[in-house]
């Protein structure tokens, strides 16, 4: 089966990315090294190409309600213009994917759902649809194929968008510029004459934006924001430093954190399921998890002494048993030290909890930590 | 991006470099292959004293994404290991044939140096 290219391929090649199979997908895990081009995120600004991932646009009378038993999290909160973080969750409450939800306008909503899911979530949505009373009021259609995406993060992320779009926003929240948008905000602005989506969210823990539009307007905007960029420090960065900034801050990635036998409330992430509204896939058996008590809960861990970092699916060890696996894990380039996420019993979730984690078959001494890891210099 | 290969040493088809100098041969990798690991965060190292078979895997080099194998390049028993490397993994890619060094050998057959690449064969391998 061959592997799928993004409209960014030939860009990433001209500046020398390494390019890996990421999920069926050619996609630059680095260009000029992980550490630098994470360390450039946090203290500058940097491009992702992440039109790998999917774009659902659902709209029509009944597509509030639909979304609304399809997702953890409260949609009739966002006005429009407004995205929330939320799950699609199966009937056990286990996780189908994690989302973003935007609301464009009155009966217009766009998820920008995961690259490695798209056609399982396409394939959920679409048998839910079917059962759902009201399918003749929902249009569900998969604009992956048609756009694109990508993401400017880091401190100086803000300037840069302001000098990309001369303003104001052509959607509902008619902010003047980006920068006027708040977290989790978005706006529709005009590159040249090409509709643009920029919504104020991002995978990073930093100040940041996502820009949604159809393939074609892609190239030219990342090789307009690489210009206007250099004034701003702006590098490309790979998927290597993606996985670096978010285990930072201790996002889930599908597949890690989150699969179809996990929830969010054993992930940690029970704040964007509102098990207060009416119903939806899986409200019963999350509502029993949070009330008993999930049987297993995501730790964020530190290693304290000299060690290899520690990856994915390396065993986690207490009291000389083991007592889970982590899911993630890397050399942290902001602290310097060894950092990871993993699923272990309730009892030993509490911070400051000793561990140990197993790298090649020795055993090296790691802390739980409250999460982030990673937390921003005041 | 070309990288150095000296003249002095002879290179293993898994990157590893030998400098022999009477009797006892000093191993670590390539500068090629410190590019292609870029930031090195960790190198694993065997202990002194532990022979090793020409072609067994002895090391271990992690860059944030990787951990790499070494394997050895020759026969013989370990008489040192870089102590530096703990603090400072990064010397393998800055000077990937000096500091950067990871462990010195007894060789037990010097005539195994043979069967490994000259510099210009190395070279014709990394840039084939």
């Amino acid at each position: 089966m061959s592997l799928k290219r993004t409209p960014l391929f030939t860009s990433h090649q001209q500046a020398g990315a390494r390019i890996v199979d990421f999920g069926g997908w050619e996609m630059p895990v680095q260009y000029t090294g992980i550490v630098a081009e994470h360390k450039c995120v946090r203290e500058a600004v940097g491009i992702f190409d992440i039109s790998h991932m999917g774009e659902v646009r659902i709209a029509g009378a009944a597509a509030k309600t639909f979304l609304n038993h399809l997702l953890t999290n409260d949609i009739e909160k966002l006005f429009p213009g407004q995205g929330q973080y939320t799950i699609m969750c199966n009937e056990t409450g286990g996780a189908v994917d994690d989302l973003y939800a935007y609301r464009i306008d009155a009966m217009e909503y766009l998820l920008v759902i995961n690259a490695s899911r798209i056609d399982e979530d396409m394939a959920w949505m679409e048998k839910q649809l079917k059962a759902f009373p009201q399918a003749d009021q929902v249009k569900l259609e998969n604009l992956s194929d048609q756009m694109g995406a990508v993401a400017i993060q880091g401190p100086n992320s803000a300037a840069l968008l302001d000098q990309l779009f001369q303003g104001p926003s052509i959607a509902e929240t008619h902010p003047d510029r980006p920068s006027e948008l708040e977290k989790n905000e978005l706006g529709k602005f005009l590159l040249s004459t090409d509709e643009v989506i920029v919504s104020r969210t991002g995978y990073t823990g930093e100040d940041g934006f996502e820009v949604v539009a159809a393939n074609d307007v892609i190239v030219p905007f990342w090789e307009k924001a690489l210009a206007l960029g250099v004034a701003h420090g702006l590098q490309p960065i790979g998927l290597g430093a993606r996985d670096t900034l978010r285990t930072e801050m201790c996002y889930p990635l599908y597949g890690h954190e989150l699969d179809e036998s996990t929830s969010p409330i054993e992930a940690g992430i029970g704040f964007f399921v509102a098990l207060d509204k009416e119903c939806f896939n899986g409200k019963e058996a999350m509502a029993q998890q949070k009330a008993e008590g999930p049987t297993k809960k995501l730790i964020a861990f530190k290693m304290t002494g000299k060690s290899a970092p520690p990856r994915p699916h390396y065993p986690i060890y207490a009291g000389g048993e083991k007592i889970g696996e982590t899911t993630s894990g890397t050399l942290s380039p902001s602290l310097n030290n060894g950092v990871g996420l993993g699923f272990v019993p309730p009892e030993f979730a509490k911070a400051d909890t000793e561990i140990e984690i197993e790298i090649r078959n020795r055993r090296f001494p790691a802390v739980t930590v409250r999460k982030p890891i990673y937390k921003k210099p005041s | 991006m070309s990288s150095k290969v000296p003249e002095d040493l002879r290179f293993a088809e898994s990157h590893e470099w030998l400098r022999i100098e009477d009797g006892i041969g000093t191993v670590g990798i390539s500068d090629h292959a410190q590019q292609e690991l870029t930031d090195i965060v960790f190198v694993e190292l065997p202990e002194v004293g532990r022979q090793l078979a020409a072609g067994e895997a002895c090391a271990v080099v992690e860059s944030v994404k990787t951990a790499s194998d070494i394997y050895s390049p020759a026969s013989g028993e370990i008489t040192a290991v870089n102590p530096d490397l703990d603090a400072d993994p990064a010397n393998v890619n800055t000077d990937a044939y000096g500091a950067g060094w990871f462990f010195k050998l007894k060789l037990s057959d010097e005539s195994e140096a043979e069967k490994l690449k000259s510099p210009a064969d190395y070279k014709a391998q990394i840039e084939g």
